[in-house]
């Protein structure tokens, strides 16, 4: 159970940087559905450039890039062109696809140099990993786990204990209202989304660099628009989100695990299980409107001053 | 004063309208040739290639209406439903769907059917089954407001899950020897040809000339555009907003199974789950460009054919991947989309002085 446990962060890893990216993303009042595509871009140029320079930390940084490069796509279309969001996050989606097809085609079935994977292997924290059951699961992963509990706490904190997170939280409700008391709307908007899109990038970068280290097409799987769900699940808190992910992580990996105990199930029968999930948490979400668990009031909507 | 100031235009002539299209996708275009060149690629000889693979031939141009086909009917079915801002990214799942209902028919069905009551019952399971698909969405959109992107699009997970358990599962040819593939479709079953490419592009032009007709002339299609506008206008209106929901994506799902039939009888012969091969997601680009007319459609889907079968021909004669022509169509619709700023403002560069002296 532990073990299965401890499978279930390494499963959920990529949607805890998805789901931080797009929730941050939509916390400015966008709402980029292209999240499948940067993840897409961040996992091939994250692949590419391991495979080139055998650096991890490049890896990451070619990963973040790409996936803030795709965002940019969406932040120059969507803030400054006002064009609708939600076809140009689709349209993002189709592109990162592509992209990922393009730049990974010649990589098909070459795997991350053994630099790369020992970097990424498990290490044990001092003290916390020996923590009976918790250190076990929690703290004795990768440094790329890790680095998603860090960036989750530090997401938490600045959204609800620093003045900027409070006025990208204004921003997200109401543009207008915070234009009037002096926010520059079209720079939150644009840093939230690229910001958004790098975690994005990294979360693929974790499917093709740790999770399954040899390049394959479709890395992904749908895994992108599974977090755009789940912001909605967690009802837009980044703690929440972390724990939403893993459990969406180890309904993922459930499949395997009951085959592997011997149930006669069909495995693509279970392997609907995370997206039929997905489908029930979008229904209640809608179901019981909590006043908490509401969306970003002005969620979707593009800013004109002039239009108001 | 700022350098740049940006003004809402009242309206554009269509002219110009025109103009700024073909700029932005020419400027797509240029843009996919840069990419293509700082992968070490002639971007000229790429294009030449693709036009030639998709044209060049008699052969070569019926491949491409084969692709066009599903393309155009799909795009149909995207259009009734973006019309009405209802975000159907479920297309491809409703395909699928389709597949799986004309299959069930084609299987279950004696072969000496005649073909044409065979085609027709496979053609309406196929609409049903795609429209069930798409139903389950629309009610939850209409009854409790559940966002419909999400919905539909885990829906075509479910769907290509679906038919990947039965063809590995319970639907399994018994005759292939384990290999995991469903019956093919016995002769009666399969769409028959007409000027070399099969009826499919007859259905293809049939639907367009319906659907125009249906948005434009008929009084759902013109609900459906008020819903589409604003659903406070509409309930003004007194329209019953939950079934025009409701009937548009029937409508709507109806069409993408019918493609998925097409797909399943004319091109597989039997049910694979990759059936819908993407056509689902190409669609809303060309619904999108096509600015939801179902006229343009028609043109539009034919361009789009031609960049995918001329990217399988790059692929195939030069080894240049074919996502090459996937770039080129998300960068076309990145252009278009944002040139559809410059039709809904103007922009002044530079100072304006009798704004200033004002």
């Amino acid at each position: 159970m532990v073990a299965f446990l401890a499978a279930c962060i390494v499963a959920g890893t990529p949607l805890v940087f998805a789901t931080l990216g797009e929730l941050i993303t939509e916390k400015s009042g966008s709402m980029n559905l292209g999240v499948e595509g940067m993840m897409l871009m961040g996992a091939a140029m994250g692949f590419l450039a391991g495979l080139n320079t055998s650096s991890p930390l490049l890896a990451l940084a070619a990963a973040a890039a790409a996936g803030a490069g795709g965002a940019l796509i969406f932040g120059v279309l969507t803030v400054s062109l006002r064009a609708n969001q939600v076809v140009c996050g689709l349209t993002l989606t189709i592109f990162g696809t592509g992209f990922a097809q393009f730049v990974g085609e010649p990589l098909l079935g070459s795997s991350a140099p053994s630099e790369i994977t020992s970097f990424f292997s498990k290490v044990s924290i001092p003290v916390l990993g020996d923590i009976p059951v918790i250190g076990p699961i929690f703290f004795q992963q990768d440094v790329f786990v890790y680095l998603g509990y860090v960036v989750c706490g530090l997401a938490a904190v600045y959204m609800y204990k620093t003045r900027i997170g409070m006025n990208l939280k204004a921003l997200g409700e109401n543009n207008a209202a915070a234009d009037a008391s002096g926010i520059n709307v079209n720079l939150y908007k644009y840093v939230h989304i690229l910001i958004g899109g790098a975690f994005c990038g990294l979360g693929g970068a974790y499917l093709s660099l740790v999770r399954m280290p040899i390049w394959q097409e479709n890395i992904v799987n749908g895994r992108g628009w599974i977090a755009v769900a789940l912001v909605i699940f967690v009802a837009w808190n980044p703690i929440k989100g972390f724990f939403g992910a893993v459990l969406f992580g180890g309904l993922s990996i459930l499949g395997l695990k009951l085959q592997a105990m011997g149930f006669g199930v069909s495995q693509y029968l279970v392997d609907m299980i995370p997206y039929v999930a997905t489908i029930l948490i979008v229904i209640f979400s809608t179901y019981k409107k909590r006043k908490e668990s509401q969306p970003p009031g002005d969620l979707g909507n593009n800013y004109f001053r002039e239009e108001r | 004063m700022d350098f740049i100031r940006i003004t809402k235009r009242d309206d554009i002539p269509r002219k110009k309208e025109i103009i700024i299209t073909i700029i932005a996708v020419a400027a797509s275009i240029a843009f996919a040739g840069i990419i293509l060149m700082i992968f070490g690629l002639n971007p000229l000889y790429i294009f030449k290639e693709i036009i030639m693979g998709s044209v060049g031939t008699e052969l070569r141009i019926k491949q491409t209406i084969v692709k066009a086909v599903p393309l155009i009917i799909t795009s149909l079915g995207i259009i009734v439903a973006f019309k009405m801002k209802f975000w159907n990214i479920g297309a491809e799942g409703q395909i699928t769907m389709g597949a799986l209902g004309a299959t069930w028919v084609a299987l279950n069905l004696s072969p000496d059917t005649p073909q044409a009551l065979m085609l027709v019952l496979m053609m309406v399971a196929a609409a049903i089954c795609g429209g069930i698909w798409a139903f389950i969405p629309a009610i939850f959109k209409a009854k409790l407001g559940t966002n419909e992107t999400i919905f539909t699009l885990m829906m075509n997970y479910v769907a290509i899950k679906f038919v990947t358990y039965l063809q590995y599962g319970p639907w399994i040819d018994p005759a292939a020897g384990g290999f995991p593939r469903i019956a093919t479709f016995s002769e009666n079953a399969v769409l028959p040809s007409l000027g070399g490419v099969h009826i499919g592009w007859i259905v293809a032009i049939i639907a367009t000339v319906a659907v125009f007709f249906f948005m434009n002339y008929t009084k759902t299609g013109y609900e459906i555009a008020v819903v589409g506008e604003s659903v406070e206008t509409a309930r003004y209106a007194g329209m019953n907003i939950s079934k025009v929901i409701v009937v548009a994506m029937l409508v709507s799902g109806g069409l993408c199974g019918i493609t998925g039939m097409i797909q399943a009888s004319a091109i597989e012969k039997t049910l694979v789950f990759g059936i819908a091969n993407g056509y689902g997601f190409t669609a809303i680009i060309t619904a999108w460009l096509s600015k939801l007319n179902a006229g343009y459609t028609l043109v539009i889907c034919v361009l789009f054919a031609m960049l995918v079968q001329g990217g399988e021909y790059i692929q195939i004669a030069l080894g240049v991947p074919s996502a090459v022509s996937d770039i080129v169509q998300g960068l076309i619709l990145f252009f278009v989309l944002g040139s559809e700023f410059f039709m809904r403002y103007r922009v002044h560069i530079g100072r304006n002085k009798a704004k200033e002296v004002a």
